[in-house]
């Protein structure tokens, strides 16, 4: 196997978006046989890699071989037709078509005049689905399918065509695990008749049972590259986000203070937070004045917490009480009345209003609880807004100036503000400092130390390690949806986090098939 | 994984018997109220089931219907196409005009002339990504100017003589031109749409263009494919019908657009794209049809009345539409 002649090979390519460098001169063999796992935390470039091998990107520089030949896809359908099947993490089906038309879609059978033989394609749609293990009326509309089902069918559709490279992109990200053992079933025989499997997931477990090879992406790099079975999970982690694993102990570059004072009463009790499949009984509390860390990898439940505490996602069971009061669960608008601030991760989407002014993004969501009949006063309003660009140093030339013109350090401090405005008791901060410059960087963390003095209750989650350990007085572990562990004040360093994130025994009820991915 | 008792490897469950009914009032509905309304007619007026009469009523229908076929593939694809009125009036200058010329060049001329522009109208949509509504609205607008610009503002009349006459006004057994034409064109687009590999991948898009490109089908040709066919159409009504009025009318087909936006929709296709048919799209041609007939037996009621009746069957078309997307999305 180690002499064959790769069958994709991708050569130094480099890709740029605007203000990005997505892909930095990397290069990446898939061997025929070999099941290649691609790893690397959001945003280290797995996706993008993945689109410029199937032609819905194309490099700015460098080549792509396939079975040794120079290739340029300009669409997905020039790889696929070239043996290249990609089957991505979100179900890419048509739900209102039928199960057979959505496995036969554009290579259908043909009758008589050219015309689609109907018969003929649900009986091997049929045929195929078996051979995969899933049962289903194949003339049913997808959509009235479960989503692993349905995943499962995306599977059987890509690898039903003569390929000779497989990529599937977090493919067990919505799989029960019983259907997990079909897939890996599947890429073993794909594995023996030579097709090369590149395998994207964040799931140690999986990737230590399916994987041969392992190359490890980070910020548009490779950062490492080799047999999987050599690399220990500790090596792994240390690789994926970057560390040495002797200098994992270095300090003191953030703008964190000391550890705080905290209260006895906790102001947020969360109890056995349950979305199937992808939290399991989570349990966290915050007191006044604590700020605490929700630790773990990509697709570990981090965001999926942040979310179900605030109401922003339905969750299956679990409780949550804020200042000793039951709080309903599912509904943002009780989240909020019960004193809870979130600030999510994607701010451009889910925060700021770009075209509104300063003083408009601010006051936005308090203009209820500043209104007398109906009518706000315009000083009221000035008057907070002052106050809040002064506490938080909000740079900008008026309250009058639009958002989008300013910083992306300025605007999450707006997004700030405006949370602050409405007196919350808990602030949830996920990744607050994601795509902010150094300077403003730390600002903002000043800023939450300085919140949390004040007597606020924080959760943060970051990806950056030195974030997480002198930010937080007390760090919850996230391992697959479900709590593996807890570190609290010296405990906390950055080497017992990640020997918690490779190794952390699961407190839940012991179930491992979930984890669902929330981004790509 | 307690909590979960669903077994994945079974189905259906989700298909809750509220749904069916809606799919079926979508799907079915246009069909089933035009069996109801026709056995109620046929009860109601002694002349409306004569031969001559079901005639007119298909006959009055003929020339939107061939739009129609057009525009069901063009909406289920997730598209819309408001510039066919304007192509039917540009279809009849046209004819009009070369009739004189060379007659079987007015049947061959406006469908190309209409179908290249048609295209054009694709490229736009397919490959520069602009918004089908802005793209053939200014159709709509510019072609409308074409052809009064073509005709002088004024109507052209056609030799009555001419053998051209007999596409509008001759029969064969007994039958109208224009309607074999037309039910020949349902009858290719219904096999095209429902078998076939091009109408498959119609459906695909409509229902989600993103994941269609990522199966690797062919997105953009697609597009221009059914554009180019819903302009030819239209030039060919518009062909069609000069040869009934013996005119080209600049004027002719003024909000053709919306009528057959509405008979497409009344037939059950979605209007999110996705979902639909051909056959339902008939029965929504001849529903509108039909109520104009019966508005006109009754002849005390104005014209008012056929907007009433196909407005209110289009909000309850609507509504169960609405109800089957969101569904769709949970």
């Amino acid at each position: 196997m180690e002499q064959q002649a790769p069958v994709l090979e991708v050569r130094r390519v480099t890709k740029r978006f605007p203000g990005v460098l997505a892909l930095d001169d990397i290069s990446f063999e898939l061997r025929p046989g070999e099941v290649h796992a691609l790893v690397g935390e959001n945003g280290a470039g797995k996706s993008t890699l993945i689109k410029v091998i199937t032609g819905v990107y194309r490099p700015d520089e460098g080549q792509i071989l396939f079975q040794g030949e120079e290739v340029s896809f300009s669409e997905p359908r020039e790889s696929q037709e070239a043996g290249i099947s990609t089957i991505y993490q979100e179900v890419n089906l048509i739900p209102l078509l039928s199960v057979a038309q959505n496995v036969f879609l554009g290579r259908e059978p043909r009758g008589r005049l050219g015309l689609i033989d109907r018969d003929r394609m649900n009986r091997e749609a049929d045929e195929i689905l078996k051979r995969y293990g899933i049962r289903a009326d194949v003339t049913a509309p997808l959509r009235s399918l479960g989503l692993g089902v349905q995943q499962m069918v995306a599977i059987a559709r890509a690898i039903s065509v003569d390929a000779r490279a497989v990529i599937m992109d977090e493919p067990t990200s919505s799989l029960e695990a019983r259907e997990v053992e079909t897939l890996f079933g599947v890429i073993r025989q794909l594995r023996q008749e030579g097709v090369g499997v590149i395998y994207v997931s964040h799931r140690l477990d999986e990737l230590y049972e399916i994987c041969d090879r392992v190359t490890v992406l980070r910020d548009g790099r490779v950062a490492h590259t080799g047999e999987l079975a050599e690399l220990s999970r500790l090596q792994l982690i240390a690789h994926m986000l970057g560390r040495e694993l002797a200098d994992v102990q270095k300090e003191g570059a953030t703008g964190f203070g000391e550890e705080h004072e905290t209260a006895e009463e906790p102001v947020l009790q969360a109890q056995g937070l349950t979305q199937h499949p992808r939290l399991r009984e989570v349990s966290l509390t915050v007191h006044p004045g604590e700020v605490v860390g929700l630790a773990g990898l990509l697709g570990a439940g981090r965001s999926e917490t942040a979310k179900a505490i605030f109401g922003a996602e339905p969750v299956d069971s679990g409780s949550l009480k804020v200042g000793g009061e039951e709080v309903k669960m599912g509904s943002p608008a009780a989240a909020i009345k019960a004193g809870i601030a979130f600030l999510p991760e994607d701010r451009k989407s889910e925060g700021i209003i770009p075209d509104l002014s300063v003083k408009e993004n601010i006051v936005a969501a308090a203009l209820p609880r500043l209104a007398r009949a109906g009518l706000v006063s315009e000083k009221a309003q000035d008057e907070l807004v002052e106050e809040f660009m002064q506490s938080l140093g909000i740079k900008a030339s008026s309250p009058d100036q639009p958002v989008r013109e300013l910083s992306g350090g300025n605007q999450q401090k707006v997004l700030l503000a405006r949370w602050l405005c409405m007196n919350p008791k808990v602030l949830i901060l996920d990744e607050p400092t994601r795509g902010i410059d150094v300077g403003a960087k730390a600002e903002i963390q000043k800023l939450v130390d300085d919140l949390a003095v004040k007597g606020l209750g924080v959760i943060l989650i970051s990806s950056e390690l030195d974030e997480m350990t002198e930010g937080s007085d007390r760090v919850v572990a996230l391992r697959d949806g479900a709590v593996v562990g807890l570190l609290s004040e010296d405990e906390i360093t950055e080497g017992n986090l990640m020997e918690l994130l490779a190794h952390g025994e699961d407190s839940g009820n012991g179930a491992k098939e979930n984890g669902r991915d929330a981004d790509g | 994984m307690a909590t979960r008792t669903a077994d994945p490897h079974t189905t259906g469950g989700k298909f809750t018997w509220r749904e069916r009914l809606f799919t079926t009032l979508q799907k079915r509905g246009a069909i089933a109220v035009l069996i109801l309304v026709v056995a109620v007619s046929a009860l109601a007026f002694d002349n409306f089931l004569t031969a001559q009469n079901l005639q007119n009523i298909v006959l009055q229908g003929a020339f939107l219907g061939l739009i129609v076929v057009g525009m069901t593939f063009v909406i289920i694809s997730g598209g819309i196409d408001l510039s066919v009125g304007s192509l039917l009036a540009l279809g009849g200058v046209l004819a009009a005009l070369t009739v004189p010329v060379f007659w079987p060049l007015a049947l061959i001329l406006p469908p190309l002339f209409c179908g290249l522009i048609g295209f054009g109208n694709g490229l736009l949509i397919a490959k520069a990504k602009m918004a089908p509504f802005i793209v053939t609205l200014a159709g709509l607008l510019g072609i409308r100017g074409l052809a009064l610009a073509f005709a002088g503002e004024r109507p052209i009349g056609i030799d009555g003589g001419s053998p051209f006459a007999w596409f509008g006004q001759g029969q064969i057994f007994g039958v109208a031109v224009p309607i074999i034409v037309v039910l020949v064109a349902f009858a290719v687009g219904g096999l095209v749409l429902a078998r076939t590999s091009y109408g498959r991948v119609i459906f695909a898009i409509g229902g989600n263009e993103e994941s269609a490109r990522l199966m690797g089908l062919p997105v953009d040709r697609t597009k221009i494919i059914a554009y180019t066919t819903s302009g030819a159409l239209a030039g060919l009504a518009g062909a069609l019908l000069a040869a009934r009025l013996s005119a080209g009318d600049p004027n002719g087909g003024l909000a053709w657009e919306l009528d057959a936006i509405s008979a497409v929709v009344v037939g059950g296709t979605l209007l999110t794209g996705g979902a639909g048919s051909i056959s339902g799209s008939l029965a929504g041609v001849l529903l509108l049809s039909i109520l104009q007939n019966l508005i006109n037996q009754v002849g005390t009621l104005g014209s008012y009345a056929q907007q009433l009746v196909s407005g209110f069957f289009l909000i309850v078309v609507v509504v169960a539409q609405a109800y089957l997307t969101r569904r769709q999305r949970v």
